[in-house]
């Protein structure tokens, strides 16, 4: 059923299970290695869960030591590592093959140090995000980056992904966040770039590791910067007619100063699912914005009055100010909701393309035709204000052929994307669900140089080698000197 | 220094770099010339002039976004963006007073050395608002990375890698950033008489309230918060700083004197008309004090703090020969790192003019260099001998 391709496993790295575990068990503690084929069935997929492969074995170290023993090994065997973070991967990015070793940093928790002066966390990176805010919060901090999995996904996975969130129109993504790591190299080594201070010396490695997608190293230890808590946040939600005047809306917002920390989109499709589900009393039109600002209870007054008047221009079916916390909650309720209330009927493909905010209605209409021509429906939801879009695809998996037409259907959405000055990933990352498409965007050059950076990094292309680079572009990387 | 090329296509910018490995010719890469005291000097090099390949190609105000090719002066990006209330949030440093510079500063030439301002330590670098990139490698190829949309994972971020490597990974040919709202209104807290600890002590307290403080800076025995936003926003953060610093009973500022305290800070004014040899040092805010006295009680050095002190810039009598031994030995290891901003040619022949990293780091670092350049003819040596 997959169209996703993998590369064979090497037979002589299967004949060498045994001693390949021995080794493992030499360096780890025994419950560190896991290679008994029930047991490996729980890394065979992320979640694309579309794609399965039980790994060859896993093993969950407990600190970068332990991690550097095993990546030295796998070295030593040429044997390929895939990194897994909490697995939530949407794109495959941790995706086994049946020859490869797991590298997981499930078993890397520990806060290394809390800095409230120099407002900094260190943290282990199996960590997951949502913890990393629990830690602090107490004494009115955050860490700003919110992707929508934060309550399982790793910072491992975080950084390996450059992961987003709903707030990063105002706070960033993660390398806007990330001021050190500590990483295993592909031979074993361990290095530290960054830390506590505001950058490093020379060429900027940190922000070349974060969004690697876990092919340049492991990373086992981070240095977050931690933010203090806005005093409140209050959103408000305006209904529009058409596609055109919502994405005004949102560029007139975004023109008028005003600095929403968030500007969230729903289409029609995905109103009426979601209203369904969460009853959060949206109206029924064609788009639907829900913008929060942050501050002090003026603060707030000020800059949601200004959006309003904007709103109010351009002729819109509702406007809603929240006037209470339950308010807040319930028209946030709608949007968090979206893609469970979306699971709950139907299977879907989520996808993640950025498009020019610009060119948003142009993309939307064009979605729409797309649509009619797959005969597949499609409900959108995403964050408008930096354009990043998540159409969701409707499918029946269990259609024979479906989840091919989907992925079909996919493709043709990413590659309007870049046609309209985009680009096929906004932050769920390449993996190896859009890998096949990266000579859409790149040429042979533009790629080249990127693969010369893994090669500095993991000349044998031990880590993650399947991944972001089209097989047949990285054919001759892959097999390697070893 | 002789002139190789003057390119004002990124085909002919290609094509003269193409023609330099043929004839083993090391190029230096100019536009503005503002910051070309910055580096490993070196003289067996030809000029590659690429000011010629300029303009705004795209700007985007309701996306927040600007293309521009690397040529293009920062005062034709600065115009633009000011006809509709943008700004470049990275505050980029003007380095003419403090290098004795004339010339033009390019886009090309700030993103190359990485170069902000006051706002880095909470609006983040330039390389935080750098989106996308097109360059041209040491071996002529074009490489083009990122885009220029807000949100993008993309493949592997060569546009961090290239921002700050002055030069040496290739000559940047085009670069989208993203640009935010000129504030309404901007006001400074003014705290007079203050130590260096005092007011690193003043920073943490106001940098860790809500009311986001985005300068805070130190120099001349004054302590600087500012706050910057819609009217609305000036007037509540002002009043809830003031109350929480009640004791000390700072002034506030506004109008072009607030702006040129800024443009002085974010230029090291202070320290455009010494002689001196002048460090930038990054580490935590909380060391910057002791860091200071440190250095204060071996030689006679003057100091200014920026972005909430987690960057001290120091002003060292250019006599003082060990002066990069002891200021690199004092910066606290894995948490900090000094760079060599103005030094005379031989002082930044005699030392590493960026801070020596790990071993291996190194290698990396040589390796990317090699990959992009293999022939060592972009800036060579410039960021390491």
């Amino acid at each position: 059923m997959s169209t996703i391709e993998m590369p064979k496993p090497d037979q002589s790295v299967l004949d060498r299970k045994a001693q390949i575990v021995e080794a493992l068990c030499k360096v780890l503690p025994s419950d560190s290695v896991i290679f008994d084929e029930h047991e490996t069935r729980a890394y065979e997929c992320d979640g694309l869960t579309a794609y399965r492969c039980p790994p060859l074995v896993a093993v969950l170290p407990r600190t970068s030591q332990e991690c550097a023993a095993a990546m030295r090994v796998c070295h030593d065997l040429n044997v390929t590592v895939v990194p897994r973070g909490a697995g939530t991967s949407l794109a495959g990015g941790a995706l086994p093959t049946a020859d490869c070793v797991i590298l997981g940093t499930a078993r890397l928790k520990d806060v290394l140090e809390v800095d409230y002066d120099n407002r900094i966390i260190r943290v282990q990176t199996g960590v997951t995000n949502l913890s990393v805010t629990g830690m602090v919060e107490d004494d009115g901090y955050f860490y700003a980056p919110d992707p929508s999995s934060q309550l399982a996904c790793a910072i491992a996975g975080n950084i390996a992904m450059n992961s987003g969130g709903a707030h990063c129109l105002k706070y960033g993504v993660t390398t806007n966040n990330l001021l050190g790591v500590k990483m295993v190299m592909s031979d074993g080594e361990i290095v530290e770039i960054g830390g506590g201070a505001m950058d490093a010396p020379g060429l900027d490695l940190l922000g070349l590791i974060c969004g690697s997608e876990g092919q340049l190293g492991i990373v086992t230890e981070a240095t977050l910067r931690i933010l203090p808590k806005p005093e409140g946040a209050r959103p408000v939600l305006i209904g529009f007619d058409s596609a055109e005047a919502a994405g005004e809306c949102v560029g007139n917002i975004i023109k008028s100063g005003v600095l929403p920390v968030a500007i969230e989109y729903m289409d029609r499709p995905c109103i009426r699912v979601v209203e369904n589900f969460a009853k959060a009393g949206y109206p029924l039109c064609e788009a639907l914005l829900i913008v929060e600002v942050e501050g002090s209870e003026a603060e707030i007054a000020d800059q949601l009055s200004r959006i309003t008047k904007i709103a109010q221009a351009l002729n819109p079916v509702e406007v809603r100010v929240s006037e209470s916390a339950e308010q807040s909650a319930l028209i946030w309720k709608g949007r968090k909701s979206a893609f469970g209330a979306m699971g709950q009927i139907n299977d879907y493909m989520c996808l993640d393309g950025t498009v020019p905010v610009s060119e948003l209605p142009y993309t939307l209409k064009r979605i729409g035709e797309l649509s009619k021509q797959h005969g597949l429906d499609v409900a959108n939801v995403f964050h408008a204000g930096d354009g990043n879009m998540h159409p969701l695809i409707l499918f029946d998996a269990n259609k024979p052929g479906e989840q091919e037409k989907a992925e079909a259907f996919g493709f043709d959405i990413l590659r309007t994307c870049v046609d309209v000055g985009g680009c096929l990933t906004g932050e769920h990352g390449v993996g190896v669900e859009k890998r096949d498409l990266m000579t859409y965007q790149f040429n042979t050059e533009d790629l080249e140089g990127q693969m010369q950076v893994k090669d500095v990094f993991d000349p044998t292309w031990l880590l993650n080698p399947s991944k972001v680079f089209p097989l047949q572009v990285s054919a001759q990387r892959r097999a390697g000197p070893g | 220094m002789t002139a190789f090329a003057a390119p004002t296509t990124e085909m002919a910018v290609s094509d003269a770099v193409r023609a330099a490995n043929a004839q083993h010719t090391a190029l230096r890469i100019i536009a503005g010339g503002t910051r070309g005291g910055i580096g490993r000097p070196s003289f067996d090099v030809e000029r590659l002039d690429i000011s010629g390949v300029t303009g705004i190609t795209r700007y985007e105000p309701g996306a927040l976004t600007l293309e521009a090719k690397a040529g293009t002066p920062i005062a034709e990006i600065e115009a633009a963006l000011d006809a509709e209330n943008q700004m470049l949030a990275f505050e980029p440093m003007d380095h003419r007073a403090v290098m004795g510079t004339q010339g033009t500063p390019t886009i090309g030439g700030v993103v190359a050395c990485n170069v902000s301002g006051p706002r880095r330590f909470i609006s983040g670098a330039c390389r935080d608002f750098l989106l996308g990139v097109r360059f041209v490698d040491g071996q002529g190829r074009v490489i083009k990375n990122g885009g220029r949309v807000m949100k993008n994972v993309t493949g592997l971020d060569l546009t961090k890698l290239v921002c700050g490597s002055f030069g040496t990974l290739g000559v940047l040919t085009q670069v989208a950033l993203k640009v935010l709202p000129r504030p309404e209104r901007s006001a400074t807290l003014q705290f007079q008489d203050v130590t260096e600890a005092e007011a690193v002590g003043i920073f943490c307290k106001a940098v860790s309230t809500p009311f986001e403080v985005n300068g805070a800076a130190w120099q001349n025995g004054t302590a600087m918060l500012r706050v910057e936003g819609l009217d609305t926003q000036v007037s509540y953060r002002l009043g809830a700083l003031q109350k929480r610093f009640q004791g000390a009973h700072p002034s506030v500022l506004e109008g072009e004197a607030h702006r040129d305290l800024w443009t002085g800070i974010r230029d090291i004014c202070a320290f455009a008309q010494t002689e001196d040899t002048i460090w930038k040092v990054s580490l935590r805010p909380t060391a910057a004090p002791a860091f200071i006295a440190a250095v204060q009680a071996r030689f006679n050095a003057s100091a200014v703090l920026d972005q909430g002190g987690g960057v001290v810039w120091l002003a060292v009598p250019s006599a003082v020969s060990d002066q990069a031994a002891v200021v690199r030995g004092l910066v606290p290891a894995g948490n900090g790192h000094a760079t060599l901003i103005r030094g005379s040619t031989d002082l930044r022949l005699a030392v590493p003019v960026f801070h020596p990293q790990h071993p291996r780091l190194a290698q990396i670092a040589a390796g990317l260099r090699a990959q992009f350049d293999p022939n060592g003819i972009l800036n060579p040596g410039l960021m390491a001998a």
